[in-house]
């Protein structure tokens, strides 16, 4: 273990006391005169909109730790000044907000710390999916924030109007959407934003068992344009030509508003989206429902997720109990992780609230007093396993750059899959990889 | 000279002493301004230059690679279609917007304009507005469903235009910028022509020569200065665009790549791919192609006028 220079000369000695002890329980029960005057200071990177309220809680409960948040901007530009302060070797903080989607880019630079020695206790508090995106094995980088399994979102009004049931296989999505476009060609089964959001192309892939990018030993498989991905484009393709679909780019006001006005029948949204709806198609209250996300095998129920974070720490921390023991906290505290879903409309990660009544069962107006949540719930414990890359922001630039190219007239999304294909293994023998 | 010699040499040391502290005055009067320099421009360049000497990989860390990303530019093909986008875009964009900053200055210099200060400031209004602000206003603008252009073509049953299709994209992303920049070329105009003394105006107007005359044959020849200046911050603002396409991707993703502009390119690796050196190469490499750019532009423009 590094040394660390410390005049007071207590940190050691709590440290040891801290590995016998575990953490929660140990840093508030040490005896004053071990914790000493000066509280450890941990840095907390994140853009989790009013997370000093948690933190305030955090600081609160532990008189010896003080969390000092910093908010850098979401994603990238946090991600971008992670990277820099690597490359620099200082400047980091010691937790960082990182999506589940990018750990792995972090794991390949040796960037995060193991805080199994102190997470793993906490295991069984969160779905097997899910800790299995933080952990592997007993190794684990990371404690789980929020998260995004995938179910549809639809408007009942539209499907009442023309007499069809919430499809479950996506053979019935399809029809549906051909029935719906042929009665009203302005309206469209969804909006497939291809060129845009990749991460939500790969939602949709998961449950399909794609393993884009794979490790076998120290090297690397490519299987980014297999049998899977194939079918997948021939599915969406097939849409695409029938002109049932939009594939315009989300998270914009013509996108909103098309939610609001009817223009798409279904979102296929994550665990993050009925709030977010509520807040972006503001008339439409009361016409959304949920359902599950249509399945290929309607004999077996499986699901992907679409974004989500954690709260990892970092290897550069000069406090690793201390770090480890603000991401543990922060994201299995009952009090604290209550508040996510209350004041920061995340979707919860942990089993006591994704079973709590007060979640589970809330009824909101806005999806006419359906309890949505469940359905969620449902899709969360559903989430297949998946292996993320260690260059995932290549890889969905990637993606966005050709399924956009395809789009926009250069052949099809099938074509599209070959030519990521070959952009990534071209990228992964560059950047060193010994690809399979 | 010989003469004024003895006095001079009996005076030296005073004179010596008013001779350093003059040659050193414009020294401390310019380091405010070279210590900023050199802090934000000289060392980020050098620094950049440095790691376009090195490859930072996944695998390995990183290495020297000496010029291998340098003869990796000159054959990429992603980086030379986001210049070859900017030449066609600088070609329709450049000349357009010039010729209305220089018709908006001729007409507000003239004096017959009502209210011309009211005019002089709203062409110059876009200008203080950020880019990335203007483009946020002509995306909602631009809106291939909701926008207003769609819903007034809607109205009068025509087909809705479509400004964030591939052919189209370059046109609107070229109006953004032309919106964003006339009132500032316009006001290096109409400086230039407030420069120009009144007795040149007095003495064409008494020889007899139209407004039209007096435009062509005085106003634009004394202007030619200011119009070159222009052209040169043209050529780099034009191969440096990044705001705007970098932008308008929320909206139309699957026209503009991560690669459209050269700027947009050299984001993309460093941010997305964590290439970094190659990132700093290809940034140098757009350096070299706009000063190329722009002494050729000086090149041609001398030759053209030998009488400058």
């Amino acid at each position: 273990m590094r040394k660390i220079f410390n005049p007071l000369g207590r940190t050691m000695k709590r440290r040891d006391f801290l590995k016998v002890a575990g953490a929660s329980v140990a840093v508030t029960a040490l005896p004053t005169a071990v914790r000493g005057a000066d509280p450890v200071k941990v840095v907390l990177w994140s853009w989790v909109p009013d997370l000093q309220l948690q933190v305030d809680l955090f600081n609160a409960a532990h008189p010896d730790i003080q969390v000092e948040l910093v908010n850098p901007g979401q994603g990238d530009p946090l991600y971008n000044a992670l990277r820099a302060g690597l490359q620099a070797g200082s400047g980091l903080p010691d937790v960082a907000q990182i999506e589940y989607q990018h750990l792995e880019s972090f794991r390949q630079v040796d960037a995060l710390a193991d805080i199994g020695q102190y997470a793993n206790a906490h295991k069984g508090e969160f779905p097997e999916g899910l800790w299995a995106q933080v952990a592997r094995g007993d190794v684990v980088n990371a404690t789980p924030q929020d998260y995004g399994p995938m179910a549809m979102l639809y408007r009942k009004d539209i499907f009442d109007k023309h007499g069809i049931t919430p499809p479950t296989t996506w053979a019935e999505f399809a029809d549906a959407g051909k029935k719906i476009h042929a009665a009203d060609p302005n309206v469209f089964m969804t909006d497939a934003p291809f060129g845009a959001n990749a991460d939500w192309v790969l939602g949709l892939l998961w449950p399909m068992g794609w393993k884009p990018v794979s490790r076998d030993g120290d090297k690397l498989v490519i299987r980014i344009n297999d049998k899977i991905a194939k079918d997948f484009a021939a599915y969406w393709q097939d849409l695409i030509n029938a002109g049932v679909i939009e594939t315009k780019p989300g998270f914009n006001n013509e996108w909103y508003t098309g939610l609001d006005s009817g223009r798409y029948a279904t979102w296929l949204a994550a665990g993050w989206g009925p709030l977010f709806l509520t807040s972006v198609a503001k008339t439409s209250v009361g016409k959304w429902r949920a359902a599950d996300l249509p399945q290929w095998d309607a004999s077996k129920f499986v699901t992907g997720a679409w974004g989500g974070s954690s709260l990892a720490v970092m290897k550069a921390t000069q406090h690793l109990p201390e770090a480890a023991e603000v991401a543990i906290w922060l994201n299995t505290n009952p009090e604290a992780t209550k508040l996510y879903t209350t004041k920061q409309n995340f979707f919860p990660c942990t089993n006591a609230l994704l079973s709590s009544p007060e979640w589970a069962s809330a009824k909101p107006e806005f999806f006419g007093g359906q309890e949505v949540n469940k359905v969620f719930a449902k899709s969360a414990s559903a989430v297949a396993p998946f292996e993320w890359s260690p260059f995932q922001g290549f890889l969905y630039q990637s993606m966005a750059d050709e399924f956009g190219a395809s789009i926009s007239g250069n052949g099809t999304l099938s074509d599209a899959f070959d030519r990521v294909q070959d952009a990534v293994v071209t990228y992964a023998k560059d950047q060193g990889f010994t690809v399979a | 000279m010989a003469m004024s010699n003895s006095p001079a040499a009996a005076t030296r040391p005073a004179r010596l002493g008013g001779f350093t502290s003059r040659k050193l005055a414009p020294y401390l009067f310019l380091a405010p301004f070279v210590l900023l320099f050199i802090a934000f421009i000289v060392a980020p360049l050098v620094y950049a230059f440095y790691m376009s000497l090195y490859r930072d990989t996944l695998v390995g860390g990183r290495q020297f690679a000496g010029a291998a990303s340098y003869i990796k530019v000159a054959d990429d093909a992603k980086f030379w279609g986001g210049v070859w986008n900017l030449v066609l875009f600088g070609i329709v964009q450049v000349p357009i917007m010039l010729a209305l900053a220089l018709l908006f200055a001729i007409v507000l210099d003239r004096g017959q304009v009502y209210a011309k200060g009211v005019f002089r400031l709203g062409f110059f209004l876009p200008y203080a507005v950020p880019s990335v602000i203007a483009t946020i206003i002509w995306g909602y603008l631009y809106g291939p469903t909701f926008g207003p252009f769609t819903q007034m073509a809607k109205a009068f049953n025509l087909p809705p235009p479509d400004f964030l299709s591939p052919g189209a994209m370059i046109f609107s992303l070229a109006n953004i910028v032309t919106w964003e920049y006339v009132g500032y070329n316009m006001v290096i105009y109409y400086a230039a022509l407030k420069a120009i003394p009144s007795d040149l105006a007095e003495a064409s107007r008494m020889d007899g020569a139209s407004p039209g005359q007096f435009a062509r044959l005085i106003q634009l020849p004394l202007l030619w200065p200011a119009i070159l200046l222009t052209i040169i911050f043209s050529i780099n603002g034009t191969l440096q665009l990044f705001n705007e396409p970098y932008l308008m991707r929320a909206l139309a993703s699957n026209t503009i790549n991560s690669s459209y502009t050269p700027n947009l390119y050299a984001y993309s690796l460093a941010t997305k791919n964590q290439q970094y050196g190659y990132a700093a190469a290809v940034s140098f490499v757009l350096g070299i192609v706009i000063a190329g750019a722009s002494y050729i532009f000086t090149l041609i423009t001398n030759r053209r006028r030998p009488e400058q």
